[in-house]
């Protein structure tokens, strides 16, 4: 039996899995300075003194110090100029202690939006306070009824004069209490949206700050009547949905290697207490009911790095295998995450279930990360049309 | 260019100029496909006669053993590169099965120079196929627990007990057999060793199994009284736990890449099957939950697939590592889930044994799929690769089985 032999270079050979060795010290810097210096237990802090901030802008601007902030930002933008993959690999990172500080924000959603969609003007004026941590920007697409940024938002931008005025709300922009711009997803016609860069300062905007579960600070936005110029558009005129969908995978990307990180330090903090803990004479870890729940976890980490790493890759050496490792990446580490946190809670027992304890705010993260980008469903749904059926 | 890239070219030129054009697309070349060799051997597809001849000209029927063993002399990068490079094509390896797979690597690195030299070239002409002689009727998962007697007879062993899922024991040459060499040893680990035997020595009787597919690829082998040189014994004697757990690694980790196949070929496989069976030839699969699910099945493939590159990319030595515990889980498990989903889409066809109303690649689906179950069985079942995981990766105590 013969069968035609497709040779897709996509499928011949799998990219680069690996860690070059500046990335593993970056990685192993990371990773040491995050455990010290930015422990999970800070969420607790920051909820419990009412810290109007929600995370440490002197941390931020430590980061910045060590290069982490600009990774992927062009050196003519005063950023590293390296890759996604290597801004990856400080992502996991800090997604092992659940950091509040505005990486997704800022560096998934706001940089990621004027890289690939903003005027050399908009680049010039705001990646390099970007890398230097001194400017935050987000984006705002969730509105009332319409989760994930529908293509046609609620939000208007009416033609005024020689620009526009915006009028809606936005709800859960990340740290948008804090950002310096916000772009915004706003309806420029029947069937088009347009992004456009937005200076919360200006006197028609209210930003109230919300009280979320995860310990990471979003705000309600709202804009009545705000007047933008044509040089705040991001990207070109109703061309907003494209745009937020590229900008969207790379950000599902990030995410997902936050979740890989959060997976992996929930996973390790479980494993550490199920050797300790004893129960019936014994460590509660030699019980084999656990240790083939703990084997499944672990294989679903396996398998989540791999995946998180071949679409970190993508953004950087294979831009149309994008969405669909975008999707695969979102969709899996989402389901891991919830997995390694539902059992890390299991496992803890009691003290699990305590506000006392760490582990509980893995749960509540894996619960706002699930959703952010979409679901596991809905990125199954986009693999499906990806593929043909 | 670097030496492997060149290499790599060479190899490329090399399978597409000679591999015979029938067998293009046909395999995923996972080391159990193709042409298996042996005086037994019961394939007669003259290509892959052909291919097989033309591999074992080539040297490259088992490319990084020493030259001096009937190898090609070549690193394990090089070997890497020309399977790869025939897995692109989708043709078989010249010559597959245990003896090139398991047994001769295990013998590389246990045997004597005598066995070597006796024993690895014709596996590498397919002159002589190897069979595994490991569980037994009490010994499956707790396999330590094996029975078969080997007692020490002046310049012989003679072998008395029985085997059970010897692998197409009927159609191979020799087997290496677990045997309990000290029965008053004082942990059930120690006191085996591993012996060689020649399937045609006297008292040794072979017996297929028939399976719920009815397929009959296992056997029952008995021994009655069979004796075998002394020399044929590997390794130390009553130190053959070690090996066996070596051997053990290699099927791991090569049962989960010989599911493999090609990237996205499961989820082309049940898409075509759906579109087939309900009628869909093109365009949205209009069930969601069944698009659902095959997606889900797509992306599990794409995750496995990746996985076994970052584990090859990561390997620093040849040998496999508790990892393969992982590929033998989740490759098995996506074997499953795709012929679950390939007759449940099926409905009703699905359901022919032979005969009429059904076609040929239904009949042969459904017993693929029957035959699929064994595969978290088979090679260690699921629950002992995780507990191999539990043990030797996450580092957690033993406790009562």
């Amino acid at each position: 039996m013969t069968r035609a032999v497709t040779r897709e270079t996509s499928e011949d050979r799998a990219p680069s899995l690996l860690l070059n060795e500046e990335q593993k010290m970056l990685s192993k810097t990371a990773h040491d300075f995050i455990r010290s210096r930015g422990p999970a237990a800070r969420i607790r802090s920051f909820r419990d003194s009412g810290d109007e901030v929600g995370f440490s802008r002197e941390l931020w601007g430590e980061m910045a110090e060590l290069g982490w902030l600009g990774l992927q930002i062009p050196e003519r933008y005063q950023g590293m100029g390296l890759g996604f993959f290597d801004l990856a690999v400080v992502l996991e990172e800090s997604g092992r202690e659940l950091m509040p500080e505005p990486f997704v924000s800022t560096l998934l959603l706001g940089a990621q939006a004027l890289l690939l969609g903003g005027s050399e003007q908009q680049k010039r004026a705001l990646l390099p306070g970007v890398a230097a941590g001194d400017t935050l920007v987000s984006v705002g697409y969730e509105e009332a009824g319409r989760q994930g940024g529908a293509s046609l938002p609620a939000m208007l931008a009416n033609e005024s004069g020689d620009g526009f005025e915006l009028s809606g709300e936005k709800l859960h922009v990340l740290d948008g209490h804090m950002a310096d711009r916000i772009i915004v997803s706003a309806a420029t016609s029947s069937h088009g949206c347009t992004l456009f860069l937005i200076d919360p300062a200006q006197p028609s905007v209210t930003v109230t700050r919300q009280s979320r579960i995860d310990g990471l600070s979003s705000a309600i936005v709202r804009l009545e009547g705000v007047p933008v110029k044509r040089d705040a558009m991001v990207g070109e005129l109703d061309a907003g949905a494209a745009l937020l969908e590229a900008v969207f995978d790379r950000a599902s990307v990030g995410l997902a290697a936050q979740m890989l990180g959060a997976s992996e330090q929930a996973f390790a903090d479980t494993i550490d207490y199920i050797k300790e803990r004893e129960q019936f004479g014994v460590p509660i870890g030699s019980f084999q009911a656990l240790q083939h729940r703990a084997v499944s976890v672990y294989t679903d980490i396996a398998l989540t790095r791999s995946v998180v790493l071949a679409a970190a890759r993508a953004v950087d050496e294979s831009p149309v295998e994008v969405p669909r490792l975008a999707s695969l990446a979102q969709a899996m580490a989402s389901d891991t995450f919830m997995h390694a946190a539902k059992e890390a809670i299991q496992m803890h027992g009691g003290i699990g279930v305590t506000d006392a304890h760490d582990i509980g705010f893995y749960m509540k993260r894996a619960q706002a990360s699930y959703m952010m980008f979409g679901t596991p469903a809905q990125h199954r749904k986009r693999w499906a049309e990806l593929h043909g059926y | 260019m670097t030496d492997l890239e060149a290499f790599r070219a060479e190899a490329r030129a090399w399978v597409v100029e000679n591999a015979p054009k029938s067998l293009w697309g046909t395999s995923a070349s996972g080391p159990f496909e193709g042409y298996w060799g042996g005086s037994k051997c019961e394939q007669t597809d003259p290509d892959l006669l052909r291919w097989r001849d033309l591999g074992i000209e080539k040297r490259w029927t088992a490319p990084s053993w020493p030259e001096e063993y009937g190898g090609g002399g070549l690193s394990r990068e090089q070997e890497l590169i020309i399977h790869e490079e025939m897995k692109a094509i989708g043709v078989p390896r010249p010559v597959g099965g245990q003896g090139l797979a398991m047994f001769g690597p295990v013998l590389l690195q246990y045997g004597n120079d005598a066995q070597r030299a006796q024993h690895l070239p014709p596996i590498a002409r397919a002159e002589v196929r190897w069979c595994q002689g490991y569980s037994e009727p009490n010994a499956g998962s707790d396999l330590a627990n094996l029975q078969l007697k080997a007692a020490r007879n002046g310049d012989e062993l003679v072998l008395n007990g029985q085997k059970i899922w010897t692998s197409h024991a009927n159609l191979s040459d020799w087997i290496y057999c677990l045997a309990r060499t000290d029965p008053s040893a004082p942990k059930k680990q120690m006191g085996i060793s591993v012996i060689l035997v020649d399937l045609d020595t006297p008292g040794i009787t072979v017996r297929r199994i028939d399976l719920i597919s009815g397929y009959s690829p296992f056997c029952e082998t008995f021994f009655d009284n069979v004796r075998v040189p002394a020399g044929n014994l590997v390794g130390v004697e009553n130190e053959g736990w070690t090996i066996a757990k070596a051997i053990l690694g290699y099927e791991r980790s090569s049962i989960g890449r010989s599911i493999a196949r090609q990237p996205g070929s499961a989820q082309r496989e049940v898409v075509a099957r759906a579109r087939r069976h309900l009628s869909v030839p093109e365009g949205v699969i209009p069930d969601p939950l069944l698009r659902d699910e095959l997606a889900a099945l797509g992306m599990l493939e794409e995750a496995f697939h990746l996985t076994l590159a970052r584990i090859q990319q990561s390997a620093e030595s040849g040998t496999p590592g508790p990892e393969g515990s992982i590929t033998k889980i989740v490759g098995s498990e996506l074997k499953q889930r795709r012929f679950e989903l390939g007759m449940k889409v099926a409905g009703a066809q699905g359901l022919g044994w032979e005969g009429p109303g059904f076609d040929e690649d239904d009949l042969q689906y459904t017993r693929d799929w029957l035959r699929s179950r064994a595969s978290t069985i088979e090679g260690g079942s699921s629950e002992i690769q995780k507990n191999i995981v539990s043990k030797r990766v996450l580092g957690l105590p033993e406790g009562k089985k």
